[in-house]
């Protein structure tokens, strides 16, 4: 079985620019959340790129036609130089959105972010109470303190999306989750049912959801968006183990976004690393249009023509493009080959057999996240 | 909603905003999470939706300019604007 990614062959795949970018700005995190989607091997402080590499790399990502930039982590508020990168962005004319725990945000950086610039703020949410979401997150009082956050957000009139990533764990608290976020004035919410990459895979025992849990929380989202339609927009990211069919993961590789990495590596999505035999070029030494346009890793499941069946042949292909890479490489060791999730896969009743005895799995303790060093 | 009332005064809310593309020579409307591509008449539209002027004269303007029948641009303008409301990117006084 060919379990690496080599792309030998250039293939002339019309590459349209770059909607949106995801700038990792740091792994460091006060919280230590068990389903962080960051690597489990984390970028150390030492290697961080500067502000001034960010304000370059900005600048290319303008250039290229990213419209959308979202300012992640880690952390970014662990980031004493936030403010002047946010700035930076401002000045390239990106549209600025900040993805946060709350944690390490007080009334004057809020204030210095929104004056250099900034548009919109993703808040996470761990849970709904203090004590669940203080346990999740692993870090005690960071409840309290987001709440004062979300306060702060709201008397400012910021645009809020709570981002609430829900499991086996909380997913019975959905209908609460979603009484919150209209309480805090939140225009939108993400229902983000976790996804198997980074630490979560360490968790999958703890945290994979029940079939009659996911089965509700589609009924739930789905009576909200009625209920609620003109007040809160809920994006929904269902759980993909219990599906029968992928989902078009990053609306196809090398297509809309890119990824950087708090030491400037450039990938298709977040989780590409664990795919190997890509390499990663690093910005802003090589310039952000060349790495999009040009380099293998972004070439290598771009358009069609790298499928097998039964997704070369399949007409779903140009709607969920074969589903998850970085999936297909975890369960079935070839980057290449068919998302487990969907039905015509050959494993996926074993992914789904795996999925249910991870449902049914009593008293198994959360593995956290950890620092980076 | 399908409409809005003549009188209302639509405005794109904070954090939503027009820009030009200069990449791809078009119109975009970026919201949080979202990237609208406008087309020309949905450019057209916002460009008189300036948070002061009602829907009526909106599209009064827009009937001027295009030389099109008022209700059409009525319909086409209301549906729109009433689906950027429905999607938290703008609301109406
Ligand atoms: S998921 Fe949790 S641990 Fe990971 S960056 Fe976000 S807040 Fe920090
Ligand atoms: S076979 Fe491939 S293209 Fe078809 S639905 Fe499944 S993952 Fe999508």
């Amino acid at each position: 079985m060919n379990t690496q990614a080599q792309t030998t062959a250039a293939r002339p795949v019309a590459v349209q620019p770059p909607m949106a970018m995801l700038a990792e700005l740091t792994h460091r995190c006060p919280l230590a959340c068990p389903y962080c989607s960051n690597p489990l091997e984390l970028a150390a402080k030492a290697s961080e790129l500067s502000a001034a590499d960010w304000a370059r790399i900005f600048g290319q990502a303008a250039e290229i036609g990213v419209l959308q930039l979202h300012l992640s982590g880690g952390e970014p508020a662990s980031r004493r130089d936030l403010e002047e990168i946010v700035a930076s962005a401002h000045a390239v004319d990106l549209y600025t959105n900040l993805i946060t725990s709350g944690v390490g945000l007080t009334e004057r950086r809020l204030d210095a972010l929104v004056t250099a610039g900034l548009e919109h703020i993703q808040l996470s949410l761990q849970g709904v109470d203090a004590a669940t979401a203080d346990r999740i997150g692993g870090y005690r009082g960071g409840f309290a303190r987001k709440m004062q956050v979300a306060g702060w957000i709201g008397t400012r009139g910021i645009p809020l999306t709570l981002n609430a990533v829900m499991h086996r764990q909380n997913l019975d608290r959905l209908p609460e989750t979603i009484e919150m976020a209209v309480e805090m004035g939140a225009r939108r919410l993400e229902v983000a049912t976790v996804q198997f990459h980074g630490w979560a895979t360490l968790n999958r025992a703890a945290l994979m959801p029940t079939r009659a849990q996911a089965r509700e929380a589609s009924r739930i989202v789905a009576e909200a968006r009625e209920r609620l339609s003109g007040v809160l927009v809920i994006d929904y990211v269902t759980a993909d183990h219990h599906a029968d069919y992928p989902k078009p993961c990053m609306g196809g590789w090398g297509s809309t976004g890119l990824n950087v990495t708090p030491d400037g590596r450039v990938m298709p999505c977040h989780a590409a690393h664990t795919i190997p035999g890509l390499d990663f070029p690093r910005a802003p030494e090589t310039h952000l249009g060349e790495i999009w346009r040009d380099s293998a890793a972004f070439n290598a499941f771009r358009g069609f023509d790298w499928m097998q069946e039964p997704c070369r042949s399949c007409e779903r292909k140009t709607r969920d493009f074969g589903g998850c890479r970085c999936q297909a490489m975890a369960f079935a060791g070839d980057a290449r080959a068919t998302d487990p999730v969907c039905i015509k896969s050959p494993l996926h009743a074993r992914l789904q057999e795996s999925a249910e005895a991870d449902a049914a799995a009593e008293g198994v303790a959360l593995v956290y996240r950890e620092g980076p060093a | 909603m399908t409409g809005l009332a003549e009188q209302a005064v639509p405005r794109l809310l904070r954090g939503v905003r027009t820009k030009f593309d200069g990449v791809r020579g078009i119109w975009v409307l970026l919201a949080p999470e979202r990237t609208l591509k406008l087309d020309a008449v949905g450019a057209a539209i916002l460009a008189e939706t300036d948070g002061t002027r009602s829907f009526g004269e909106i599209v009064d303007r827009l009937a001027a300019r295009y030389q099109a029948p008022r209700e059409r641009i009525a319909a086409d303008a209301g549906t729109f604007l009433a689906s950027l409301i429905q999607r938290r990117m703008a609301e109406a006084e």
